[in-house]
C-alpha cells in the first residue's frame, strides 16, 4: 500500500455514500490504519447528486484539505456519469469503479477514460436482490475492497455489523453483507 | 488502557462532555447548533450521564443557564457555534467576569452574512477579549484532549476563568478520524470533583454575583480577571505536562514543527496546522529549512514562548482564517507582529487571510507562502504585508 490512499464516493443523497466512507474507514481502522473520513460540505437532499471521502495511511494523516487527486473513484448512480465529470483529478494510474451492468470497456468509451484501470460491478441488482431495494453503498465497499485490495471482506463485515446493528434488523445487516460479498465476487475490471 | 475508535469531531467533543459528566448542561438547537448537543441529550436520555439538561429557548439562555449552574456550584457546560455563539454574546462575558469556569467547545463557522455554514474563525475570534480562556484544535485527538484539560484549567482557584474549546466546522466537526479515548474512570479522577470556593448555594459564606459595580471597583474587577489570565499561562502548561502522565501526549501553549532550525516559518492555529506540516514535510524533503509554529492557546496569548521560538529565523508568515476589517491584518497577525515588535532584530513578517466561509486550502498553496517567504528573506523586502490566499479575484 502506498503512503496514503484517497478514495472519493460519487451518489445520490440517500444511497448511502457517506456512510460507506465511514465503514471503510472504520474497517481499515481496524487493519491499524489511520483514517479520514468525511462527507461533501454541502446541503444533502435525497437524490442530488453528491460526495463523499475516505483517507486511508499506514502513518498518521495531518493533512486537512479536499481530496481533489483521488486515488480511487466510486461511482454509485451510473446516471451521475452524464452529470458530473467522475474522473476529475484522477492520476495516471487511477482506479474507477462504476455501478452499472455495463461492461469496462462500454464505461472507457462512455468516459472517454483511456488511463487507469476501470472496473465495473452491478450492485444495484445485487442490492434488490439481497435486500429488495436499490441501497448500492455496501456491494460498492465490497467490489472496492476486491479492486483496490485495501483490506481484508472479513473486517468489512465487522465493521458493517457494527455500524448498522444498532439501527437495524438482522434480516437487513445479513442482506447488506450477502451484497458486500456478491459484488466482492462479481467485480469485473482492466 | 485506551481505546482507539473512529470518531468524528462532533462525535468526539461528546463522549469527553460524556465522560467528564458535568452537572448541567444547557442548549438550544439553533441552526448552526452541532451534532454534540443532539449527542449529549442522547446520552442523557440513555442514562448514560447524570447531567441536568435544561432545554433553554435561546443560547442566551444556555449560556445564561450555565451562569446560573456555575455559580451554584454546578459543573456547567454548553456547546456553540457561528451566530449561536453572537447571540450569547452578552453573557459569554459575563461568565468570563462572573469568573466561572464554564467550559464549552465552540465549532468554528463564518458569521453570516451572506449566510454560510462553513469553517473559519470569525466567530471564536470576535470573542478573543471576552475574557475566556481559547485553546484551538488541529484534529479530533486535540479536541477529546483540550476539553478534558479545560476542566482542570478552568477550575484551577488561580484561574476560574471559562474555557472555549475551539474545532474548526466540517474540517473537524464533520470529519471521522483515528482517536484514543481514555477509560472512564482516568477521566474521571483527572477531573476531580467541581467545588465552587464562591458558591450561592453556600448558606454558611453567603456570596452575590453580578451586584452593581460602578467606579467604585469595577476597574480593579477587570485588572483581577487579566491577572487571572496572566497566571493561567502557567496553569494551561502545567495541566499539559499532567495530561501527558494519563495519556502519553503532551500540551504546550504553542507546538513547535520542526522549528528547531527552521529559517521559514508559517504560523497558524486549528486544523490548517496539520496542513501545513505537510507542507513542511515535503519542503524539507527538498532541502528548504521550512518550520510550523502552531499556536494552541491564544488566550492567553503566549507572547512570550513565541519570541523565543522564533529566535533563529529569517521570515514570518501568519495564517489568519478570519478577517478583522479596518485593522492592518487579522487577529493572529496583530497580535504576534506586536509581541515581536520588543525584538533587537527585526524579522521580515507577513499576513494571509485564507479560508474564509470554509474554502479549502491546500498544500500547494502553502508551499507558495513558504517560496514567498523565501524571496523576503533573500531579499529582505516586503512587498505586500497583508495578502490574500486562495481568493479568486
Amino acid at each position: 500500500m502506498d503512503r496514503m490512499i484517497e478514495i472519493r464516493w460519487h451518489g445520490r443523497g440517500g444511497q448511502g455514500a457517506k456512510t460507506a466512507a465511514l465503514i471503510l474507514a472504520e474497517a481499515a481502522l481496524k487493519e491499524g490504519k489511520y483514517v479520514q473520513a468525511f462527507p461533501e460540505y454541502g446541503p444533502e437532499r435525497m437524490g442530488a447528486p453528491m460526495q463523499s471521502f475516505t483517507r486511508i495511511s499506514e502513518v498518521p494523516i495531518k493533512l486537512h484539505s479536499h481530496i481533489t487527486n483521488p486515488s480511487a473513484v466510486v461511482v454509485l448512480d451510473s446516471t451521475l456519469l452524464d452529470m458530473v465529470d467522475v474522473t476529475e483529478g484522477l492520476p495516471e494510474e487511477g482506479i474507477i469503479l462504476v455501478n452499472t451492468s455495463r461492461t469496462s470497456p462500454q464505461v472507457r468509451e462512455k468516459l472517454n477514460f483511456n488511463r487507469g484501470k476501470v472496473y465495473t460491478v452491478d450492485a444495484t441488482s445485487i442490492s434488490l436482490s439481497a435486500l429488495e431495494r436499490n441501497l448500492p453503498n455496501i456491494p460498492m465497499l465490497g467490489a472496492l475492497i476486491k479492486a483496490t485490495n485495501l483490506l481484508k471482506i472479513e473486517t468489512a463485515v465487522i465493521s458493517i455489523k457494527e455500524k448498522m446493528g444498532k439501527k437495524f434488523a438482522s434480516r437487513i445487516i445479513e442482506g447488506n453483507v450477502e451484497a458486500l460479498k456478491r459484488a466482492y465476487e462479481e467485480v469485473k475490471g482492466e | 488502557m485506551a481505546r482507539v475508535v473512529g470518531l468524528t469531531g462532533d462525535e468526539v467533543a461528546a463522549e469527553a462532555i460524556r465522560q467528564i459528566n458535568p452537572d448541567v448542561i444547557a442548549a438550544y438547537p439553533i441552526t448552526p447548533q452541532t451534532e454534540i448537543v443532539q449527542r449529549l441529550s442522547q446520552f442523557v436520555a440513555d442514562g448514560l450521564i447524570s447531567a441536568e439538561m435544561v432545554r433553554v429557548e435561546s443560547e442566551h439562555s444556555a449560556m445564561s443557564a450555565c451562569v446560573g449552574a456555575s455559580a451554584s456550584g454546578a459543573r456547567a457546560m454548553t456547546a456553540t457555534s457561528a451566530n449561536g455563539l453572537a447571540l450569547m454574546w452578552e453573557i459569554v462575558y459575563i461568565a468570563a467576569s462572573l469568573r466561572l469556569p464554564i467550559v464549552m467547545p465552540v465549532v468554528n463557522r463564518a458569521l453570516s452574512g451572506p449566510i454560510n455554514i462553513h469553517c473559519d474563525h470569525s466567530d471564536s475570534m470576535g470573542a478573543r477579549d471576552s475574557g475566556w480562556i481559547q485553546l484551538y484544535s488541529e484534529n479530533c485527538q486535540e479536541i477529546y484532549d483540550n476539553l478534558i484539560q479545560a476542566v482542570v484549567i478552568a477550575e484551577n482557584k488561580e484561574v476560574l476563568l471559562p474555557v472555549m474549546v475551539t474545532l474548526d466546522g466540517f474540517v473537524l466537526s464533520h470529519a471521522m478520524e483515528r482517536v484514543e479515548i481514555l477509560e472512564d474512570e482516568e477521566v474521571k479522577n483527572f477531573v476531580g470533583e467541581y467545588k465552587n470556593p464562591h458558591s450561592l448555594l453556600d448558606l454558611n459564606n453567603p456570596v452575590t454575583y453580578g451586584p452593581l459595580d460602578l467606579y467604585d471597583y469595577y476597574f480593579e474587577h477587570k485588572r483581577q480577571q487579566v491577572e487571572a489570565m496572566e497566571k493561567a499561562l502557567r496553569v494551561i502548561q502545567g495541566v499539559g505536562k499532567q495530561f501527558a502522565k494519563i495519556s502519553g501526549r503532551s500540551y504546550g501553549l504553542i507546538e513547535e514543527y520542526r522549528l528547531e532550525d527552521a529559517e521559514l516559518v508559517v504560523i497558524a492555529l486549528g486544523s490548517t496546522a496539520g496542513t501545513i506540516k505537510e507542507a513542511v514535510d515535503e519542503l524539507r524533503e527538498e532541502g528548504v529549512k521550512a518550520g510550523l509554529l502552531k499556536i494552541r492557546c491564544f488566550r492567553p496569548f503566549p507572547g512570550r514562548e513565541i519570541n523565543e521560538a522564533l529566535k533563529k529565523v529569517e521570515a514570518v508568515a501568519i495564517l489568519d482564517r478570519s478577517a478583522s476589517f479596518g485593522a492592518e491584518g487579522g487577529p493572529v497577525f496583530l497580535e504576534v507582529r506586536s509581541s515581536l515588535f520588543e525584538k533587537t532584530e527585526r524579522i521580515p513578517i507577513i499576513n494571509y487571510i485564507y479560508g474564509l466561509g470554509g474554502r479549502d486550502i491546500k498544500v500547494e498553496e502553502i508551499k507558495g507562502v513558504y517560496q514567498t517567504l523565501q524571496r523576503i528573506a533573500r531579499t529582505k523586502r516586503v512587498e505586500k504585508r497583508v495578502d490574500y490566499l486562495g481568493v479568486r479575484e
